[in-house]
């Protein structure tokens, strides 16, 4: 909650307050059996065209968070605020109006594009959805979309279905159709890990690109460290649900603060021959189920700096060791 | 060819018929690996990567077109044994392999401890009380606590059904085994723990590995050497402490390039183009059409350039 009092507030684009999203787990399809924590007491705020990564573990709520954010679940607790309104509290129809403001990039692009669709209906969609009902104007705006992820010539992809192009081409078509209405927001979900090595770079840069020409907003989604710093300014860390650290890039690289960053930190490797000697030091076991986390930190029984006593009983706030870096750790207490 | 020599593979072929013409997924194809050594195989997906460690091994589709070439292991060549010679003498007694996705390939209705016995009870005849014994050790030694011996696959988690997969390839213990890309769908402190303990394996138990990755930075984790492939054929091999440092193919040069790095200030560049269809690759080298470094004699296939430490594929170094 400290970051809600930020001076940044006026200029958030989108701001999350101490958001939970928790499923509830019935036995045999009814009676309550408990929750599944999955976003737990999240906040953060994200300014005009800044571009942030959330960098997580599978399982740890990044999905979810982005499904809030995108109004495909309902918060349980908290809000998530766009432009100064309340997204959860809108109705059907201004949803609409929201889902056309915030563009979504999802992780693998053949699965998000129909098959039996020609590239052309595929970005016609949305369009005709939201009421763009001159054929004209469609055909510029998709004209331009396609200009803009470098799908040139237009007119050869047009008529073409998502199995006849490669997959960093589907990928781009995905990112087209994401900002063919304007967005004002891009949540990109792991947009390259099912993508060859070759290819993600072009992707990362092409979106980098198109994030600073169009001024968009961009959440990142990745599990993947070694490419968030080609990517954004601001980096949250999430672990079990909650956010451990958050912090502008460069500082949060030389400085980690959060045990599990750390740890994170040490587990990704950059090709050297000289790993091959070495052990990683790296907490055993693996993140907590999540329809009962541990009492305190969440990551305290995997943690090596643990304080006896606190750590294992009472959850941390978010700490600000420098400004603008948060840690939710009792080491900065 | 020196004592050392586990697997000595030369010329290998394995091309696949289809509707579209004759896939030469694999086209001649050679490496050498010592005993107690790593070496990754690393590329591009639709390099032939897999198709390799399963010809090495003869798991062999229904439309194999040919299939030709020498594998040589322990100075004895496998190639002239029939399948069913092959599966008694070679299958998973002197090498196995975890195959891709291995972790979600496992058997839901039996026991984890039961199915990593069973290759111990199939090749080595014994009863499964021995088996088990067997198998509560290799569970020991890739780390899986021994009460989950008597799980079900849907108990365990991603990181730990690979530790199962693993044991199943570990416990006739073989000279070599062969990894197809073990780690790529967990996550990074998981990926950490299982390439330390692939690591530990190496060192305790003397097993060689071959690790086929498209992950260039995992891969560095177990490497001794590394060999580069491209549209079916081998494009560099070389010791690992030289290669990641200075790789010498254009392609490896624009593979290493396009890594994003943690650590350090270099932006990642992508390699223009795609790689070439493998029904019917161009002829002359097959990289030619996405180098930035190609001359004249490019049209024309480049030999392997060899030293004694390392092979080239390009004229450049001709």
């Amino acid at each position: 909650m400290v970051e809600a009092m930020d001076v940044r507030q006026n200029g958030a684009l989108a701001s999350i307050r101490d958001l939970r999203v928790w499923f509830e787990l019935r036995r045999f399809g009814f009676g309550h059996a408990g929750y599944v924590h999955a976003v737990d007491g999240v906040s953060f705020d994200l300014g005009y065209g800044e571009a942030v990564a959330v960098v997580g573990e599978s399982g740890c709520g990044k999905s979810t968070l982005m499904r809030t954010m995108l109004g495909l679940h309902r918060p349980t607790g908290g809000q998530v605020i766009f432009e100064g309104e309340d997204v959860s509290a809108k109705g059907r129809r201004a949803m609409k109006g929201y889902r056309a403001k915030v563009g979504y990039i999802q992780q693998d692009p053949y699965g998000a594009l129909p098959p039996f669709m020609s590239v052309e209906r595929i970005l016609a969609e949305p369009m005709i959805i939201n009421g763009i009902s001159s054929a004209a104007e469609r055909r510029e705006r998709m004209h331009k979309a396609l200009a803009e992820v470098k799908m040139t010539p237009v007119e050869e992809f047009l008529p073409k279905f998502p199995h006849m192009i490669s997959g960093g081409q589907q990928q781009r078509v995905v990112i087209a159709r994401s900002i063919i209405l304007g967005p004002k927001m891009l949540v990109a979900d792991e947009p390259v890990s099912m993508l060859d090595a070759s290819v993600r770079v072009e992707i990362l840069k092409l979106l980098r690109n198109l994030q600073q020409t169009l001024g968009l907003a961009v959440m990142y989604i990745t599990h993947d460290l070694s490419t968030v710093r080609y990517f954004s300014e601001r980096i949250f860390v999430m672990y079990a649900g909650q956010m451990v650290e958050k912090a502008p890039i460069e500082d949060l690289l030389r400085e980690p603060r959060h045990p599990y960053t750390l740890a994170l930190l040490e587990a990704t490797s950059d090709p050297d021959a000289a790993n091959a000697t070495k052990f990683r030091d790296v907490p055993p076991g693996e993140p907590p189920s999540l329809v009962k986390p541990p009492a305190g930190c969440r990551f305290h029984p995997r943690c090596s700096r643990i304080i006896k006593g606190l750590c294992d009983q009472e959850m941390p706030p978010d700490f600000e060791p420098c400004p603008g870096h948060y840690a939710k750790c009792w080491l900065y207490r | 060819m020196p004592e050392s020599t586990l697997l000595n593979i030369e010329n290998l072929v394995l091309h696949f018929r289809t509707t579209k013409g004759v896939v030469q997924a694999v086209d001649g194809v050679d490496f050498d690996l010592g005993y107690n050594q790593a070496v990754v195989v690393i590329g591009e997906s639709g390099c032939g990567k897999t198709s390799l460690a399963r010809a090495i091994l003869r798991l062999l589709p229904r439309n194999t077109k040919s299939y030709t070439g020498k594998v040589v292991l322990n100075g004895f060549d496998v190639m002239p044994l029939d399948d069913e010679q092959f599966r008694r003498q070679i299958r998973w007694v002197k090498m196995s392999m975890v195959p891709q996705s291995a972790m979600n390939a496992l058997n839901p209705v039996l026991r984890v401890g039961d199915q990593v016995a069973e290759p111990s009870m199939v090749h080595h005849g014994l009863r499964k009380a021995d088996a088990l014994v067997q198998a509560r050790r290799m569970f020991e030694h890739v780390g899986v606590p021994e009460d989950f011996m008597s799980r079900y696959p849907f108990e365990l988690s991603g990181g730990m059904r690979q530790r199962v997969a693993i044991a199943m390839a570990l416990v006739t213990a073989p000279d070599l085994i062969l990894l197809d890309e073990p780690t790529s769908a967990l996550d990074v402190l998981t990926q950490a723990n299982i390439m330390n303990m692939l690591k530990r394996i190496k060192q305790e138990m003397g097993t060689s590995f071959i690790l086929i990755t498209h992950d260039v930075a995992t891969s560095s984790e177990l490497a001794d050497r590394v060999a580069v492939m491209y549209a079916g054929q081998i494009v560099e091999t070389r010791e690992a402490r030289r290669f990641f440092g200075e790789p010498l193919h254009p392609y490896s040069k624009k593979l290493m390039a396009s890594v994003p790095r943690l650590r350090g200030n270099v932006e990642p560049e992508f390699i223009t183009g795609q790689p070439p269809s493998l029904i019917q690759p161009p002829t002359g080298c097959r990289f030619a059409a996405r180098c930035s470094e190609r001359f004249e004699r490019c049209t024309e296939e480049p030999p392997m350039v060899r030293s004694r430490v390392h092979g080239v594929k390009c004229w450049l170094y001709a």
